[in-house]
């Protein structure tokens, strides 16, 4: 089987201030369908960073970065927007959802941009995610009426609109507590075994990390093998 | 592409109904705009064909007079083309001829033979008019009624006696209702007429007319063409010649081909009035340059407004990035919100503009300068709407153009690390 997402001697650095900061330095590594793999370390080593690269939001300043084994880094802004639109799905720490919208409309966006699914496959759908997710009843409500855990659930059903291919999670738990965040580590791992999607997942928390299939652990910007 | 438009607006009128309040203010500025365009529009063009139509139904469309354009060539410079040779004749002293237009009947009859055109001869001279302690210098115009008939409205602006009392009183006149009251005089009386030729005469007012232009009515007397050339002691001689024409808008190019065949000078209404077709101009450029001040200031109220969404829903925007929405996607949101704030604009500046003309319509006045007008003339052309409606969208969308590209190259890393 082939890696779903590659990550081949990535580095980034900043030329922003008058000195380059080196963000990322010879970052490999691969991901494949299906697998849950959890990236720890400290603050400021740069795991955000790296997701953001393996997002293709972000570009590396030298090595490349595959996915679905073809390059992404010759790829222009309209060709790498229609990338993470068919394949790839992001969760934040914080939610993102559009406030003026409800939550199935927030869910059928990115079908909406899309444009695959007619518009009563895309309801449908939006719908039975958000069963899946344990929302089946809040669709009609807007974000702001959702508690904090049912509205991290919403961009995960968000993030699945599209069936990507990976999902992309930077602290998804870090504004929940410990039972939501639980609920929401199990989503991922049940997505991964039942539905084949790869989960690349930034978090803090040691213990959710140990269930992962891989810990990946980041010091200073580079991979600590040690660990 | 085309499919992701109705996503794209429905994402545009969230942001604006978070930001009712301001979006109204931005509307209402640009329905003024186009408002205040429209019923200033109608105004000033419905002036200016009022005038247009009064001057063709009250003056000839041409009027061949006396003169010359140019004075005739010497005869050396017919042989020397003084632009090319050294050649200078000075204190040339033209030749005094006798006043009048020469070959006058002869003239008349080749052009009452042209294709739609009617023909009058006239005698035109001072005159000054005297009845009881006051004088008053005006013009007399000799004519024929008939023919005056075909040439100008003059008939229907009667407002008492008529022409044709001119041909039953050997010694009529008509004058016009502001030359009347400065005489102090009234329709039957009989005054009288001292001309330049040293002529005194008894002449009866048989009729007195009010034109609607001033100059006309205070100035202006007419008699039979046989008693004004008697009374300028100018027996036999015309000096205008003045025609109608069935398509006024030609009179241009008829009254250059007359100059050339004739040489007399052949003026058109349109060069007569040359003046007032400059001040048309100068009124259209105020109009067009107030109303697009309104309308700049009216997009500076949109640009703002875009600018402050983008800033708040930088969130958004880094979001909907990184699911899959292209810049162009971005750009469109925004854009799309300013196109709608002009095309709401545009229908409410109608409506407005509409309800302005109506109610400048309803103004009664009372204006007596070259013209004299009781009301304001209002014209409604699809024209000014059209023109109004179509800069005021195209305006908004501009004005939304920047933001909207500002936000369109947002990079969503910048926003989600701020956001984390
Ligand atoms: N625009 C920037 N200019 C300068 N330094 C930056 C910039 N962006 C990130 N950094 C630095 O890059 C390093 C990595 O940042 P990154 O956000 O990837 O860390 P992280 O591992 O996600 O940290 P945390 O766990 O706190 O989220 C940090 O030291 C950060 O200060
Ligand atoms: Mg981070």
């Amino acid at each position: 089987m082939s890696a779903i997402l590659e990550a081949r001697k990535v580095g980034r650095v900043l030329h922003e201030g008058e000195v380059p900061v080196t963000l990322l330095r010879d970052v490999s590594l691969s991901i494949m369908p299906g697998e849950f793999v959890s990236i720890t370390g400290p603050s400021g080593s740069g795991k955000s960073s790296l997701l953001y690269i393996l997002g293709l939001l972000d570009q590396c300043t030298s090595g490349a970065v595959y996915l679905n084994g073809l390059p992404t880094d010759d790829l222009g802004s309209a060709s790498l927007s229609r990338m993470r639109l068919e394949h790839l799905g992001f969760v934040f720490q914080f939610h993102f959802l559009l406030p003026e919208f409800t939550i199935l409309e927030n869910v059928r966006i990115p079908m909406q941009r899309l444009g695959r699914l007619s518009e009563r496959d895309q309801k449908d759908r939006a719908t039975h995610l958000l069963e899946q997710l344990g929302l089946g009843d809040q669709g009609e409500k807007r974000p702001a009426q959702l508690s904090g855990g049912q509205r991290q659930r919403a961009a995960i059903a968000r993030a699945l609109a599209n069936a990507p291919a990976v999902i992309l999670a930077d602290e998804p738990t870090g504004n929940l507590d410990t039972k939501n965040g639980r609920i929401v580590h199990d989503i991922f791992k049940g997505l991964a075994r039942n539905q084949n999607t790869a989960i690349v997942m930034v978090t803090h928390d040691q213990a959710l990390a140990a269930t992962t299939d891989r810990q990946i652990h980041l010091v200073d910007g580079t991979l600590d093998l040690e660990s | 592409m085309i499919s992701i438009i109705p996503l794209l607006l429905k994402i545009a009128l969230a942001h604006l109904s978070g930001r009712r309040r301001q979006t109204l203010v931005a509307t209402a500025g640009v329905a003024m705009g186009v408002g205040f365009f429209i019923a200033m529009a109608a105004m000033m063009q419905g002036f200016q064909t009022y005038f247009v139509q009064t001057i063709v139904d009250v003056s000839p469309h041409i009027v061949i007079s006396d003169t010359y354009r140019e004075l005739p060539r010497q005869p050396l410079t017919l042989i020397f083309n003084p632009e090319n040779a050294a050649l200078a004749i000075r204190n040339v002293k033209p030749k005094e001829e006798i006043r009048g237009i020469r070959n006058a009947g002869r003239i008349l009859r080749a052009l009452a033979d042209m294709k739609g055109v009617k023909v009058a001869p006239m005698l035109e001279g001072q005159i000054i008019y005297r009845y009881g302690s006051t004088d008053k210098a005006a013009t007399l115009s000799g004519i024929d009624p008939d023919a005056e008939k075909n040439i100008t409205d003059i008939e229907s602006d009667m407002v008492s006696g008529k022409l044709d009392n001119l041909k039953t009183y050997a010694n009529g006149i008509v004058i016009g209702v502001g030359l009347a009251r400065d005489l102090n005089a009234k329709y039957g009386d009989t005054i009288t007429a001292v001309s330049p030729a040293g002529i005194v005469r008894n002449v009866k007012i048989v009729g007195i007319f009010r034109s609607g232009i001033t100059a006309l009515d205070n100035r202006a007397s007419y008699a039979l063409l046989k008693r004004a050339q008697i009374l300028q002691n100018r027996p036999n001689v015309i000096n205008a010649i003045r025609m109608h024409l069935d398509d006024p808008n030609a009179a241009r190019s008829v009254a250059a081909d007359i100059e050339k065949r004739f040489s007399y000078k052949a003026e058109s209404w349109q060069e007569a009035n040359e003046g007032f077709m400059a001040v048309f101009t100068i009124q259209n450029i105020i109009i067009y340059s107030t109303t697009s001040a309104i309308l700049i200031v009216a997009c500076f109220g949109i640009f703002n407004i875009i600018s402050t969404i983008v800033n708040e829903k930088t969130r958004d925007i880094a979001i909907l990035k990184s699911m899959g929405f292209g810049e162009g996607d971005i750009q469109g949101v925004f854009v799309f919100q300013g196109a709608l704030m002009g095309v709401c604009g545009a229908v409410a500046g109608w409506g407005l503009g509409y309800a302005m003309s109506r109610g400048l319509g309803a103004i009664r006045v009372n204006i007596e300068s070259e013209l004299s007008m009781d009301r304001l003339f209002i014209i409604y052309t699809w024209t000014h709407y059209a023109f109004g409606g179509g800069a005021c969208v195209i305006a908004a969308t501009l004005a939304a153009w920047l933001p909207a590209r500002k936000a369109s190259k947002l990079r969503p890393v910048d926003i989600l690390r701020g956001a984390a």
